[in-house]
């Protein structure tokens, strides 16, 4: 069934993560989780920090996704993120150790403390280490 | 003629400057390879992000942002200058700091600039020029910068602009020519300038796809115009880089180049000063012979 295989890309400043034929996927848009199949119609959207998945052979692969966004248009799905890195490639330990650090960070509340930065980077940890699970 | 031991003496130094020359060269070489692959491996990324940008905003409709919209007044200008750590570039920091010069003293009357510095060699020369005004210094970029630098570099810019310290960013860095030749350019980095013509041909090719945007149009512009800010201030960085190694390559070949001709010639007087010395021997034996008979 190659004829329903959609083509998508991850672009991080890093270079292109991959390129590859899957049959389906599912994004983390900002206005919930989506899924795309083939003939999906042209689409912009911004990404949380959160999990991809897509489907390639039958097998499930996850992907943690940092701030992005995706294009979607002639069954080619583009995304673009700060970073990307595939389940199986996550170092869980660093990922463990930035969670703790981020959440000391917040339980403490100094005055100089910036909420924002702290917030994301506990979920960017999360994210990672829920990716990582699923591999 | 020169004492044949003090020749000796200068070969072996210029022998051994020109083993440094020649493996700082081979370093340089090596910098600049892996610059210029970081340089590569962005550029999908910045395409990318200037493509969806045009998709946006060749839609027709008008998006009311602070990094499109030029500020009615510019009163501050902030000028980002890139230069390098460290000097045996040749001319690459000093041209580069003139031209930076150039800029601070072409500014219009009644408006302020001010250069945020990159680099030690950038902090150095406006030190000892305190008619120049510096907002800030960053330091040890490191030989080749990656994401998060850059990406620092420019939520400190994006901020001062946002909250009105400074009213356009312009960038100057080196251009890379080649691993020959970098020149001095400045561009503008905020507000985003966008390419008329451009504009233009991307309206007639993507007139066509018609984009659900999610959630608006106005919240994926706000999403990417930092990240272009992001993306071009990170491959100017990375292109100034790529320059300094380029310079820095270059001007140690000469200097290894320079260093064999000088050996050559040293070589040459050893040579004659030996014959010379020899003759001289000779002459006294023949001399002293003579005078026996």
């Amino acid at each position: 069934m190659a004829e329903d295989l959609i083509r998508l890309d991850i672009v991080t400043p890093a270079g292109l993560l991959m390129s590859e034929n899957v049959a389906a996927l599912n994004l983390p848009a900002t206005l919930g989780s989506m899924g795309v199949l083939k003939n999906h119609a042209p689409l912009m959207t911004t990404l949380e920090i959160g999990t991809v998945k897509y489907t390639r052979n039958g097998v499930d692969h996850y992907l943690a996704v940092h701030g992005g966004f995706a294009e979607v248009k002639d069954n080619v799905v583009i995304i673009l993120a700060d970073s990307a890195e595939r389940a199986e490639e996550i170092d869980v330990s660093r990922a463990e150790a930035a969670k703790q650090r981020a959440e000391a960070r917040l339980k403490k509340r100094d005055a100089e403390l910036d909420v924002l930065r702290a917030e994301m980077a506990l979920r960017r940890a999360l994210t990672r280490i829920k990716t990582s699970e699923k591999a | 003629m020169a004492n044949m031991r003090d020749i000796r003496r200068r070969i072996k130094s210029v022998t051994n400057t020109k083993k440094i020359t020649g493996a700082m060269k081979m370093v340089s070489a090596a910098k600049l390879r892996k610059t210029q692959s970081t340089l590569v491996a962005i550029r999908p990324y910045s395409d990318k992000i200037q493509e969806v940008m045009d998709h946006l905003l060749s839609g027709g409709e008008e998006y009311d942002t602070p990094f499109l919209t030029p500020r009615e007044e510019v009163k501050n200008i902030l000028y980002i200058v890139i230069a390098g750590d460290r000097g045996l570039c040749g001319g690459y920091n000093i041209n580069l700091l003139r031209f930076a010069e150039e800029q601070m003293k072409a500014t219009p009357e009644g408006e302020r600039a001010m250069m945020l510095l990159i680099g030690n060699k950038a902090r150095e020369h406006f030190r000892i020029r305190p008619q120049y005004e510096v907002m800030d210094v960053f330091s040890n970029i490191g030989d080749t910068p990656n994401v998060s630098q850059g990406k620092a570099l420019s939520d400190y810019v994006i901020k001062k602009y946002l909250d009105g310290e400074v009213d356009e960013v312009h960038v100057v860095y080196s251009k890379f020519q080649s691993v020959l030749t970098q020149i001095p350019s400045v561009a503008q980095v905020l507000p985003i300038q966008v390419a008329e013509g451009a504009e233009d041909v991307e309206e007639g090719a993507h007139a066509e796809t018609d984009y659900i945007f999610e959630p608006g149009g106005k919240e994926l512009l706000d999403v990417i115009l930092p990240k272009y800010v992001d993306s071009s201030i990170y491959r100017l960085l990375l292109e100034s880089k790529a320059g300094e190694h380029g310079a820095r390559m270059t001007a140690m070949d000469s200097a290894t180049d320079n260093a064999s001709d000088l050996i050559d010639k040293l070589t040459l007087a050893l040579n004659r000063a030996r014959q010379a010395q020899i003759t001289t021997e000779i002459t006294e034996i023949v001399g002293g012979a003579a005078a026996l008979e």
